[in-house]
C-alpha cells in the first residue's frame, strides 16, 4: 500500500466487498460496478451477463415509489418493476439463485429499510447473500440506527460523498464508510450526460487524500470513455442509467456487451 | 382519544413552540433524510434562518412586506348565520383575504427574503392545487428571482387556471409525469432539481414538511396567523376559543393557527384530514421527502397515492410537528370524506357568502358534522384559502344540482 492517508481503526474485520476491492485495486485493476434495477424484466440474466463480462460487483436496485436520487431512466425502470409487483422480498429471494461469484450490493431508499426495521432488513440481506447496502437518502447524520444493525450483521454500508461536502466533512463520511467510497460524480441525480463533469475527478481526488479505501465514481458516468476518464483518478466507476437503458432497450445481452466495452476501456493504460 | 386526556408521551420542552432538537426532531419525528449532496445546503439554510430570524432588520423587512404587500393582518369574521344554524359560535381567520388568496404567501415571502439574503438567484417549488406555486411565483416576481414550479401532471389538468397564473407571473411550470403524478411526485422532482442546482437555487418548500429546518422554519413563518388570531380573538370575543380547527395536508396552515394556541392547553386543536389522505389518522411512521413522520404506505413501505377531491391535500405524509402533536395527544386528526367536503363547500358559500377553498371545506365539513358535540362552544377555524380556484372543478360536480 503506497498511500500515506490515515487508515481508519476498526475492531471488526473488513467485509468481503472491501477486501476484494482492495486486493484488486492493489493489484492494479480498475473496479467496475454496474447497477441493475431488480424486478425489471431480465434483471437476473443482466446481472449474470455483467458478471461474465468483467463487473467486479453489481449494485442491485430495490425499487422504491419515490426515488429522489434517480433521474428519468432509473425512475422508469423502477416504476415498471413496481407495476409488475416487485417487492424487496421478491428481489432478495431471487439473489441466491443468481449463482454469480462477484459480491452483490443492494441500493434502495431508507423507507424500505425502516419499514421492516433495520435489524430485520440487515438479516434479510445476509440471508440472500448480499454483502453491502447503499442508501442514498440516508446521510451520515441519520445513519446510526442502520449502520449499527448492518455492522452487527456483517453488511457493509457504502456511504456517498458529494461534491458539496466541505473538507472537514469528507473524513467523517469516509470513516463511516464500508466496502468502498461512493464518490458522487456531479451535482444532480442519476442519468446520462454528454461529458464527465469536472467535479467527478476533483472529488475523487479529494477523497483519496483522506482515505486509502477504494474510491468509485458514480452518478453521471455515462459511457466507456467517461469511465476511462474517471478511473484515471478514481479506483473505479459505478454505471447506472447507461446500463439500465441498455437493459430496457436491448435486454441482458446488451448489458453484457456494454459491460465488456467499459471493462476494456478502463483496462487500457 | 379525547382532548381532555393528558399527553400520552412525556415532553421536556417548556413550550410546544420551542425549536426541534439538534437532530431536527419534534419527539421522534422529523430529521433530515436527504441525499448527501444536500446536507451542506440544509445546514446553511438552518444557520441562515436562525441568523435572519434573530435579526431585527430581517424581521422588519418581513413584517413590512406582509403588511404592505400581502395585506396582513387578516381579520377575524364571526359567522352568525352558520353559527346559529349549528348551535355554536363560529369565527373564521380570514387567510383567504391575503394577496394570492391563501396563507401560503406568509411562508414564501419569508423564504424568498431569506433566499435573497443567502445570495440565491433562483427558487424552485412544488405545488399541489397551485396555491403555493402561485405564491412562490408572486414572491419571485416581487423580489426579482428566477422561479420554476413543479406540479403533478394530474394537478396541472385540474388546476389549469393556477398554471396560467404562475406563467403570467413569470414562472416556468413543469408538469411531473412520474409516480402518481400529483403533489408527492412534484416534491421529488423539486428535490431532484435542487440536488442539481443547489449552489444558486433555494428550494422554497410549501409546507411544514421535508428535512429539518423546513418544518420548523415554515411553521415560524406561519406563526403570524396564530399570533394575530390569539390577540384578535381576545380583543373581539374575550378569552380563548374552545376549539381551533384547520385542514391538514402537509399541515402548514394548521401549524400556523395552532401555534397561537398550542401552549393554551385548554384549547382543543383539530386538524382535519381528507379520508383519502389521512396520514396522521391512518398512516404509520415512515421516511419520505426528508422526514420521519406518519405516512400512508403499503405493507412493504411503498408510499401510497393520496386521493382527495382537493389537490392541495393530496399528500400521503404530514409534517413531523403534527405527528408529534398527535403522538403526545395535544392535537387530534379526524378525517372527512369527499361528499362531506362538497357539502361543506356549499354550506359556507350559501350561509355566509364566503366560498372556501376545497381544502378549508374539509374543516367546515368537520365542524358541521361534529356540531352536535360542540353546542354553545366557540370554534375558531382557519379559512386558509379562497375557493375561486376550485369553482371550475365544482361546476363539474354540482352544475346540474344547482338548477341553472
Amino acid at each position: 500500500m503506497t498511500s500515506s492517508a490515515p487508515e481508519v481503526e476498526r475492531t471488526a474485520p473488513r467485509g468481503r466487498l472491501e477486501s476484494e476491492f482492495r486486493a484488486k485495486r492493489d493489484a492494479g485493476r480498475k473496479l467496475l460496478v454496474p447497477y441493475i434495477t431488480g424486478g425489471y424484466p431480465g434483471w437476473q440474466d443482466a446481472i449474470r451477463a455483467a458478471a461474465a463480462n468483467g463487473a467486479d460487483a453489481v449494485e442491485i436496485g430495490v425499487p422504491f415509489s419515490d426515488p429522489v436520487m434517480d433521474g428519468p431512466v432509473i425512475q422508469q425502470a423502477s416504476q415498471h418493476a413496481l407495476e409488475l409487483g416487485t417487492t424487496p422480498h421478491s428481489v432478495l429471494q431471487e439473489i441466491p439463485g443468481l449463482d454469480v461469484e462477484i459480491p452483490l450490493a443492494v441500493m434502495t431508499y431508507y423507507n424500505l429499510v425502516h419499514h421492516p426495521g433495520v435489524t430485520r432488513f440487515a438479516a434479510d440481506l445476509v440471508r440472500s447473500g448480499v454483502c453491502a447496502a447503499i442508501l442514498p437518502d440516508l446521510p451520515l447524520e441519520e445513519s446510526a440506527p442502520w449502520c449499527g444493525a448492518a455492522d452487527a450483521a456483517g453488511v457493509e454500508t457504502v456511504m456517498l460523498a458529494a461534491p458539496t461536502a466541505p473538507d472537514d466533512r469528507l473524513p467523517r463520511v469516509v470513516e463511516r464508510c464500508r466496502g468502498f467510497v461512493y464518490s458522487v460524480g456531479l451535482l444532480g441525480v442519476t442519468g446520462e450526460r454528454s461529458s464527465l463533469a469536472a467535479t467527478a475527478t476533483a472529488l475523487a481526488a479529494r477523497i483519496k487524500l483522506v482515505t486509502d479505501m477504494p474510491v468509485l465514481v458514480g452518478v453521471g458516468v455515462s459511457d466507456a470513455p467517461q469511465a476511462y476518464e474517471a478511473t484515471r483518478v478514481a479506483d473505479g466507476v459505478i454505471q447506472g442509467a447507461s446500463v439500465v437503458r441498455r437493459l430496457m432497450e436491448g435486454g441482458p445481452d446488451s448489458v453484457g456487451d456494454y459491460v465488456a466495452e467499459v471493462r476494456a476501456a478502463i483496462d487500457a493504460s | 382519544m379525547t382532548t381532555t386526556e393528558p399527553p400520552t408521551a412525556t415532553t421536556t420542552r417548556d413550550s410546544l413552540l420551542d425549536p426541534p432538537d439538534a437532530t431536527g426532531r419534534f419527539g421522534d419525528f422529523g430529521g433530515r433524510f436527504v441525499p448527501e449532496t444536500l446536507i451542506p445546503a440544509i445546514e446553511e439554510l438552518e444557520a441562515s434562518f436562525v441568523d435572519a430570524w434573530a435579526d431585527e432588520a430581517f424581521r422588519g423587512d418581513l413584517d413590512r412586506v406582509l403588511r404592505e404587500y400581502a395585506g396582513r393582518p387578516s381579520m377575524l369574521t364571526e359567522c352568525h348565520n352558520l353559527g346559529d344554524q349549528l348551535g355554536l359560535q363560529l369565527v373564521l381567520k380570514r387567510e383567504d383575504l391575503n394577496h394570492t388568496g391563501s396563507h401560503k404567501i406568509n411562508n414564501v415571502l419569508g423564504q424568498a427574503l431569506l433566499a435573497k439574503r443567502m445570495g440565491k438567484t433562483r427558487l424552485v417549488a412544488e405545488t399541489g392545487a397551485g396555491q403555493h406555486g402561485v405564491a412562490t411565483a408572486t414572491a419571485a416576481a416581487l423580489l426579482n428571482l428566477e422561479c420554476k414550479v413543479y406540479m403533478g401532471a394530474v394537478d396541472v389538468e385540474r388546476q389549469a387556471l393556477n398554471v396560467f397564473r404562475m406563467q403570467l407571473l413569470g414562472a416556468e411550470v413543469e408538469a411531473v409525469h412520474s409516480g402518481s403524478r400529483t403533489l408527492k411526485d412534484a416534491v421529488n422532482e423539486a428535490m431532484r432539481d435542487w440536488v442539481a442546482t443547489v449552489e444558486r437555487t433555494h428550494y422554497c418548500l410549501g409546507s411544514v414538511m421535508g428535512p429539518h429546518p423546513y418544518p420548523w422554519m415554515v411553521r415560524q413563518f406561519h406563526r403570524v396567523i396564530g399570533a394575530e388570531a390569539h390577540a384578535q380573538f381576545a380583543e373581539q370575543f374575550g378569552g380563548l376559543p374552545d376549539v381551533v380547527v384547520a385542514c391538514v395536508g402537509g399541515g402548514s396552515n394548521a401549524m400556523g393557527i395552532f401555534s397561537g394556541f398550542v401552549d393554551d392547553r385548554s384549547v382543543r386543536l383539530v386538524g382535519v384530514e381528507p379520508a383519502g389522505g389521512a396520514a396522521t389518522g391512518r398512516g404509520t411512521p415512515g421516511v419520505v421527502h426528508g422526514m420521519h413522520s406518519y405516512l400512508m404506505q403499503d405493507e412493504v413501505g411503498q408510499v401510497e397515492e393520496a386521493e382527495s377531491i382537493s389537490a392541495g391535500l393530496d399528500y400521503p405524509g404530514v409534517g413531523p410537528e403534527h405527528a408529534y402533536l398527535h403522538a403526545i395527544g395535544r392535537a387530534e386528526y379526524p378525517a372527512v370524506n369527499d361528499a362531506e367536503v362538497v357539502e361543506g363547500f356549499q354550506l359556507l358559500s350559501r350561509t355566509e357568502g364566503i366560498i372556501p377553498a376545497l381544502e378549508c371545506a374539509h374543516a367546515v365539513a368537520w365542524i358541521a358534522r361534529e356540531a352536535p358535540t360542540m353546542q354553545g362552544q366557540t370554534v375558531l377555524m382557519n379559512l386558509s384559502g379562497r375557493g375561486d380556484k376550485d369553482v371550475g372543478q365544482m361546476m363539474d360536480v354540482l352544475g346540474d344540482q344547482l338548477g341553472t
